[in-house]
């Protein structure tokens, strides 16, 4: 069967629909609160936790120093040559991401965006200016007078205030942040802070305040890469059609013959942040974050019917539910085999990343040799060969460390002679938090086996000196490949 | 936010229904639509505020006279001004000391490596490594013709060897004892089995023994009697491993016969009324990079 509708094609734009989402009680509602609190403290305070680096970098316990491409967390701290930390961490965010949305639908997009969050933040603010949903409706349409301007102002400030400290304490991760912060008040910060903070405050009041559900319904593409990761063993927020049809407003407080459970209260829909009436079914606009069954229970509750009109269910379940079975147990539904995959890389890469951390070499360096030319011929007929060391002094200060040549696996080598440019003897001090790049000359005398072969394997050492750091690395050197 | 809100949500379909299968119709908002316009207006003026529209040479200049070529020499002017400082610190200062001073050791590695990738690597090579086919000097190792301290080094880089431009120019000529018949054919087969003697190589002994002669006679008022050079007059050292032309029996030869004359610019040489090829601060930085490639003395 086929039809077509001849008349007036649908509108392909339309206005938005305001969405008044109304206050609610519940477990879900709670959860979300402790969730804010914890969330928006971790944001606002972790710039602000000290940790002692020694003088000459700031005691900053997280910190994203650009400027000299170093990122500090804690204990740990990354060099720019270490970038797959970070790598790894995306990696792991990713998976992680797969994990819980093929266990639990959108649980991300429900209680942990910044999206959501900020916009239930402004939400509370919106309700605490001017009133519940109904309150909020008849403001929106009365006509303006002192009361709409004083409540609109008051709410549009207070948003304001909301996004500059957002904005604010975007930067304090960039750089030390008490000294920062005193640069900012006193206004010689430099522009790049303040541009920052003008485009993420301009963005939070524009997003949480304005924007909302529609940042995630057309602008997020998250949520339609989240569709493709579901199935019908992940936990999704739905409506027990079955029990609650057909729907029917009470009679003197009692349902009539032959109605569902659904009294037809709105409730679900007046309470949701995403404006939508969660009885259609599943909706691309839905983001899980429980409103809607926190509000029906309340319902029941008030009526004496049991609670779970609305709550989470795998749609597996649905068809024995309706035939009056019992679910499945939560867990059952949880741990399979695509769950357990997910958790298996994302565990996996992050022991690796664990490992790799612990097995850093407490000298970083490596050594490169010049290939142009590969080999000098000096006055007395030996080979030098030339490298490029590049040593970074992790250590707060200044560290002198002795570089020595043996060969392969370490054998010792008398055959072969290490120089340094510009130091006598082969110690060099390398400056506190820097790279040192140092010109190493390895030389074979004339007639030696190194200067006559081809290649010589060898292995150069890097030692810290007064402490029992040390490190090596695997080079080669090019003799003329000459045998008289 | 100008329609009522409704009080219920039920999206509307397409009215297309395909086996019983119908289409949710879910309007993007006008909002949206119009920050699309607003990208539109918004690409005509920067089209006509910015360079924009390829022309057949070149392109609309743009109401706002931006250029990236300007900003790009702008960019230089804004650098050269922050080196001015540390320029005039480098003139200033003893060339022996610039290695003990850490800014200007630093300043005249990168500054340095910057002017020898300009202009010296097209002869020496990008790694400073020379060519001996083609007479240009290697700087890596231990010979230097013309002496090898940062001072020498220096002198040669200003005033350059054998140009006509500079009245400084390290100058000499060896004679081309073949070509113009100083030595007969016989006198020079002597005199390169000497010198691959006193070079520590395989030589025809019989032929040596006259060839000393011959080179005590013509040679080593330069090259000195034991063969060891003269840097004052750029008298290559005979008696080491390094060859600017080749040590092999017919290097020598063609080089005995025929002379060399290697040549190399001045870099201080101003034209008329125009700027030095190089500052005074470049020459001293590029001079300081060679002395620290592992041959300066």
């Amino acid at each position: 069967m086929s039809s077509t509708d001849q008349a007036d094609p649908p509108p392909l734009y339309a206005a938005r629909e305001p969405v008044f989402p109304k206050r609610v009680n519940g477990s879900f509602r709670s959860l979300k609160w402790v969730l804010m609190a914890v969330m928006l403290g971790i944001y606002y305070i972790t710039p602000w936790i000290r940790w002692d680096r020694g003088p000459a970098l700031p005691d900053q316990a997280v910190l994203v120093d650009l400027a000299n491409r170093r990122f500090f967390f804690f204990m740990v701290e990354i060099w720019p040559h270490e970038f797959y930390f970070v790598a790894g961490l995306l990696i792991m965010a990713g998976l992680g991401l797969f994990l819980f949305t093929s266990a639990a639908g959108r649980v991300w997009c429900g209680y942990a965006c910044p999206q959501t969050v900020w916009t239930d933040l402004f939400i509370l603010v919106e309700r605490w200016v001017e009133g519940d949903r109904n309150a909020r409706i008849r403001l929106l349409r009365q006509k303006w007078n002192a009361e709409k301007v004083r409540k609109r102002i008051t709410k549009w400030i207070l948003w304001l205030l909301i996004s500059i400290a957002t904005g604010g304490a975007w930067v304090f991760y960039f750089t030390d942040a008490p000294e920062l912060l005193k640069n900012l008040v006193i206004g010689a910060a430099h522009p790049v802070a303040y541009t920052t903070i003008a485009v993420m405050t301009a963005t939070t009041f524009a997003f949480g305040g304005f924007a909302r559900e529609q940042i995630c319904i057309y602008a997020c593409p998250w949520p339609r890469i989240q569709a493709a990761m579901m199935d019908e063993d992940t936990l999704v927020i739905a409506y027990r059609e079955w029990r609650g049809e057909p729907r029917g407003k009470l009679h003197k407080g009692v349902t009539p013959e032959g109605q569902g459970d659904c009294i037809d209260c709105n409730a679900c829909f007046a309470v949701c942040p995403m404006g939508i009436d969660i009885r259609n079914g599943q909706q691309l606009e839905c983001i899980t974050c429980g409103l809607c069954i926190d509000a029906c229970n309340e319902m029941m509750d008030k009526i004496g019917k049991p609670r779970g009109l609305i709550g989470y269910m795998a749609l597996k379940d649905e068809s024995m539910e309706r035939a009056g079975g019992h679910p499945k147990n939560v867990w059952k539904h949880i741990f399979r085999p695509r769950t357990l995959l997910y958790f298996t890389l994302w565990a996996g890469i992050g022991v690796a990343l664990v490992v790799a951390l612990f097995m850093r070499s407490p000298i970083d360096f490596n050594l490169t040799p010049n290939r142009d030319p590969l080999y000098v011929i000096q006055g007395d007929g030996s080979v030098r060969n030339i490298y490029t060391m590049r040593l970074r002094n992790k250590a707060g200060d200044e560290t002198t460390f002795r570089i020595t040549v043996t060969g392969e696996n370490g054998a010792p080598r008398t055959d072969l002679n290490l120089l340094l440019e510009g130091a006598e003897g082969n110690e060099i001090s390398a400056p506190a938090d820097e790279t040192l790049t140092q010109r190493v000359y390895i030389e074979a005398p004339a007639g030696s086996a190194p200067a006559l072969a081809d290649r010589t394997e060898l292995r150069v050492w890097v030692e810290e000196v007064g402490a029992p750091a040390r490190a090596a690395v695997d080079t080669v050197f090019n003799g003329t490949g000459k045998r008289d | 936010m100008s329609k009522k809100p409704t009080k219920h949500h039920q999206p509307d379909t397409t009215g297309h229904s395909w086996d019983g299968i119908e289409e949710y119709n879910n309007p993007l908002p006008r909002w949206w639509l119009w920050s699309f316009y607003a990208t539109i207006i918004w690409g005509i003026g920067y089209s006509i505020a910015m360079p924009a529209w390829p022309l057949l040479n070149g392109a609309t200049p743009g109401l706002l006279g931006s250029s990236t070529r300007a900003n790009v020499q702008a960019e230089i002017d804004r650098y050269a001004a922050a080196n001015k400082p540390i320029e005039e610190k480098l003139v200033a200062t003893d060339l022996t000391q610039i290695a003990n001073d850490p800014e200007l050791a630093s300043f005249t590695q990168n500054a340095g490596a910057a002017v020898y990738r300009t202009w010296c690597a097209q002869c020496h090579g990008a790694g400073a490594g020379g060519n001996d086919r083609l007479g240009y000097p290697n700087l890596l190792d231990s010979d230097w013709l013309w002496g090898g301290s940062i001072e020498d080094i220096y002198l040669t880089v200003a005033h350059g060897i054998r140009n006509d431009e500079d009245d400084d120019a390290r100058y000499s000529q060896m004679p081309a004892f073949g070509r113009d018949e100083l030595l007969d054919d016989t006198q020079i087969a002597q005199v390169v089995q000497h010198v691959r003697k006193i070079s520590g190589q395989e030589y025809d002994a019989a032929l040596e023994a006259e060839g000393a002669v011959v080179f005590a006679d013509n040679c080593a008022s330069c090259h000195m009697e034991d063969g060891t050079g003269d840097r004052a007059q750029g008298a290559p050292n005979l008696t080491d491993a390094i060859w600017l032309y080749g040590g092999d029996v017919d290097a020598l030869t063609y080089t005995v016969a025929n002379a060399r004359f290697g040549v190399m610019p001045s870099w201080s040489f101003a034209p008329e009324g125009g700027e030095q090829r190089l500052s005074e601060a470049e020459i001293r930085a590029v001079a300081a990079y060679v002395h620290g490639l592992g041959g300066g003395e």
